[in-house]
């Protein structure tokens, strides 16, 4: 086993030259142009065999995908922001004609004004586009989940977007180890799928679904997402087998006793934990839960890990202007309405445009939660460090 | 490299676009499409943009297409055709795969000259291996007439129509093979169903160099142009005669018309027989004709009969 310094974007394009991709079809855009900077360094250099597209668009890069993706071959992209936000029709075909793409988003704020710094807008505002979104927070995560996202959306038939958010986990260097490549190889073969767009099936694809049809035809992508929970569960568990690994589609921190506990997405929930293990040592009975897997929701897993504790403060780095809250603490708050005895739930916003958000920050984010679990009540969203 | 075609004994019997599609009657893209597929033959994948084609010919459950096709969206369709045209090449390099396809996509005007220019651009910079085809009908047909930046000086459509304050069309005519030729690819050519074996031809041709081809079909639509659904074919060779559709290709970089027109008809024998054209003026009719002449000039036409 090798370990590397890698950035968070370096190492998901080792990552992605393991899985032996067939091709790339990729357009720059910062923060995530080093990935693809450094798979066409591969594919130069002759380390990695596949067809470099460069695109002239990510509507392109997204179209050429689907199309790719097709024949059978295994096919990356990756991209953030406005580029995901220019995919968008695309995204919706990637899902529904069941092409198993894999595609980093290198998370980063929407215009305008125009931000390149990180957020989780532009995620969210595809979070009804049909594929299936991980979240890694750090540099070897990365690479881990980006090997299993081609194990999950070859599996399923789902594309998969696996999210890493901008500059804190895309540039920061961290130690890095390479796992085993015959054992990545073994996990994820690399052997194309059935090519659709062989003559010899002459199929026809992406067809007009009149009424009579396209209910149950968007139902299939549907249902495809629901059974993947339990297909995501076992090839998670496969892969922590292989590479004695502990990935889980929430993590939990300090919740077996928690009274109360933030919830959040990405890299800030380590600054979470640091500031729950210092609020510990004081006695208080605080937690931290980080959701690894937005879609499919992991809710029922979410209501065990919350059975008993009493406050939940949501961390949104994403709003929904006009909308009851912002998008992840209403899927919290749906997800949890089946519970007998529900905490009460707290919303924050916290991180826009790459705001950061101090250890005070947090501090304050647990006490409002804290309050909120022992007065039952919660308040109105509070927008952390926003100045008046 | 494939033979042409001399005789009618040598186009294939194949049908590889079935009978019983949903276009209109008279519908002369069908024919174009009935040509290029008899001229590739079965190992091609097709892919369409969102258009009359592609909403008529995949209606679930029947599909027309007897070949491997895909529709996307509107604006992508030579995305999507690199992205299989690069994905196939590099199964066949890694040997995963020994399939050998032809890549062929089809935009009407709308999804060639507005939406989807970006992306055919970008593939045709690329170089992949492939053939775009423009079914030219001049008008957003498949949404209901609406003007595109193919319709025709003066023609009448619903977004452009003819009233106290304008004749129509008030612009003219991109010209979409020199914008393909600028991109310096081995083959583009315009063709028209109403000249089959140049049609046909072209395909084999354009499938046969290594490379971006683009193929500009003019494709006469009775129900847009308003004429009758039996005269399309007859509206093809018209606009040809006319000098208004020269059928000329281009092989790295060298122009040369397939089809020569020693005697041209005058343009109003073409526009007064369509709808579109009714309101036009003999001021219109003039300048229409000035520009053929221009054009006819360029590609080495003959004078207009008198």
């Amino acid at each position: 086993m090798k370990r590397l310094g890698l950035s968070g974007n370096y190492a998901v394009a080792y990552a992605v030259k393991m899985a032996d991709v067939d091709v790339i079809a990729a357009y720059p855009i910062t923060p995530q142009t080093t990935i693809v900077e450094k798979l066409s360094d591969f594919v130069a250099n002759g380390e990695l065999d596949a067809e470099y597209v460069n695109v002239e668009s990510e509507h392109s890069a997204m179209s050429a995908c689907v199309g790719a993706s097709l024949t059978g071959a295994r096919v990356f992209t990756a991209t953030s922001s406005q580029g995901l936000a220019y995919m968008h029709e695309v995204l919706f075909m990637a899902s529904a004609l069941r092409t198993p793409i894999v595609m980093t988003n290198v998370n980063r704020a929407l215009s305008a004004p125009l931000n390149i710094w990180n957020d989780h807008s532009d995620a969210m505002a595809e979070r009804d586009s049909g594929w299936i979104q991980l979240w890694a927070s750090s540099a070897q995560e990365a690479l881990d989940t980006t090997i299993e996202a081609f194990k999950i959306a070859e599996d399923v038939l789902l594309p998969v977007m696996v999210n890493i958010d901008g500059f804190i986990v895309s540039h920061t260097y961290e130690p890095v180890t390479l796992p085993d490549e015959g054992e990545v190889k073994r996990y994820i073969p690399s052997k194309p799928l059935t090519n659709r767009l062989s003559p010899r099936l002459a199929y026809s694809v992406g067809v007009v679904g009149p009424p009579e049809y396209y209910y149950e035809m968007k139902y299939q992508a549907v249902d495809a997402m629901e059974r993947s929970r339990q297909r995501i569960k076992e090839i998670e568990a496969d892969f922590n087998r292989r590479f004695g690994k502990d990935y889980k589609d929430i993590n939990a921190y300090y919740m077996e006793d928690a009274e109360y506990a933030l919830l959040a997405m990405g890299s800030m929930t380590g600054t979470a934990r640091v500031v729950a293990e210092s609020l510990r040592r004081r006695g208080e009975r605080a937690g931290v839960v980080s959701i690894r897997w937005f879609r499919p929701f992991p809710f029922e897993r979410l209501a065990e890990i919350l059975e008993g504790v009493r406050g939940i403060g949501v961390m949104d780095r994403a709003v929904t202007p006009g909308g009851p809250s912002n998008p992840l603490f209403v899927d919290v708050a749906s997800g949890l309405y089946g519970m007998a005895e529900r905490p009460v739930l707290q919303s924050f916003v916290a991180g826009l445009g790459g705001r950061d958000v101090s250890t005070d920050e947090f501090g304050m984010m647990f006490s409002k939660t804290k309050e909120a679990a022992r007065s039952g009540r919660a308040g109105p969203c509070i927008y952390v460090g926003l100045r008046e | 490299m494939s033979t042409a075609f001399r005789t009618i004994k040598d186009i294939p019997k194949e049908e590889y676009f079935a009978p019983g599609n949903r276009l209109c009657a008279g519908c002369t893209a069908a024919t174009a499409i009935r040509q290029i597929l008899k001229a590739s033959g079965r190992n091609v994948v097709v892919v369409t943009a969102t258009g009359c084609v592609e909403v008529a010919t995949s209606y679930f459950p029947q599909s027309a297409w007897r070949v491997p096709w895909v529709h996307i969206a509107f604006e992508n369709a030579a995305a999507v055709a690199s992205g299989i045209e690069s994905a196939m090449k590099a199964l066949n390099r890694k040997k995963k795969s020994d399939e050998r396809i032809h890549v062929i996509a089809l935009g009407g005007d709308g999804g060639t000259f507005d939406i989807g220019l970006q992306a055919l651009s970008g593939a045709l910079e690329r170089g992949h291996d492939l053939l775009y085809i423009c079914y030219d009908n001049e008008a957003y047909m498949n949404t209901g007439i609406q003007r595109s930046s193919a319709t025709p000086y003066c023609a009448a459509a619903t977004t452009c129509p003819p009233g106290r304050l304008s004749s129509g069309q008030s612009t003219q005519k991109k010209d979409l093979v020199a914008i393909a030729v600028a991109h310096g690819i081995p083959y583009a050519a315009t063709a028209c169903p109403s000249y089959p074996f140049d049609l046909m031809n072209k395909v084999r041709r354009a499938l046969d160099v290594e490379g971006p081809a683009v193929l500009h079909a003019l494709t006469p639509c009775p129900t847009g142009w308003r004429f009758d659904t039996d005269k399309g074919i007859d509206l093809g060779k018209l606009a040809v005669m006319t000098g208004l559709w020269p059928l000329y290709e281009v092989v790295d970089g060298v122009t040369k018309l397939t089809v020569q027109v020693p005697r041209r008809e005058p343009v109003k024998r073409y526009l007064e027989v369509q709808g579109r054209f009714k309101h036009v003026k003999d001021e219109d009719v003039k300048r229409i004709q000035e520009r053929t002449d221009l054009l006819a000039a360029k590609f080495g036409l003959g004078p207009v009969r008198q």
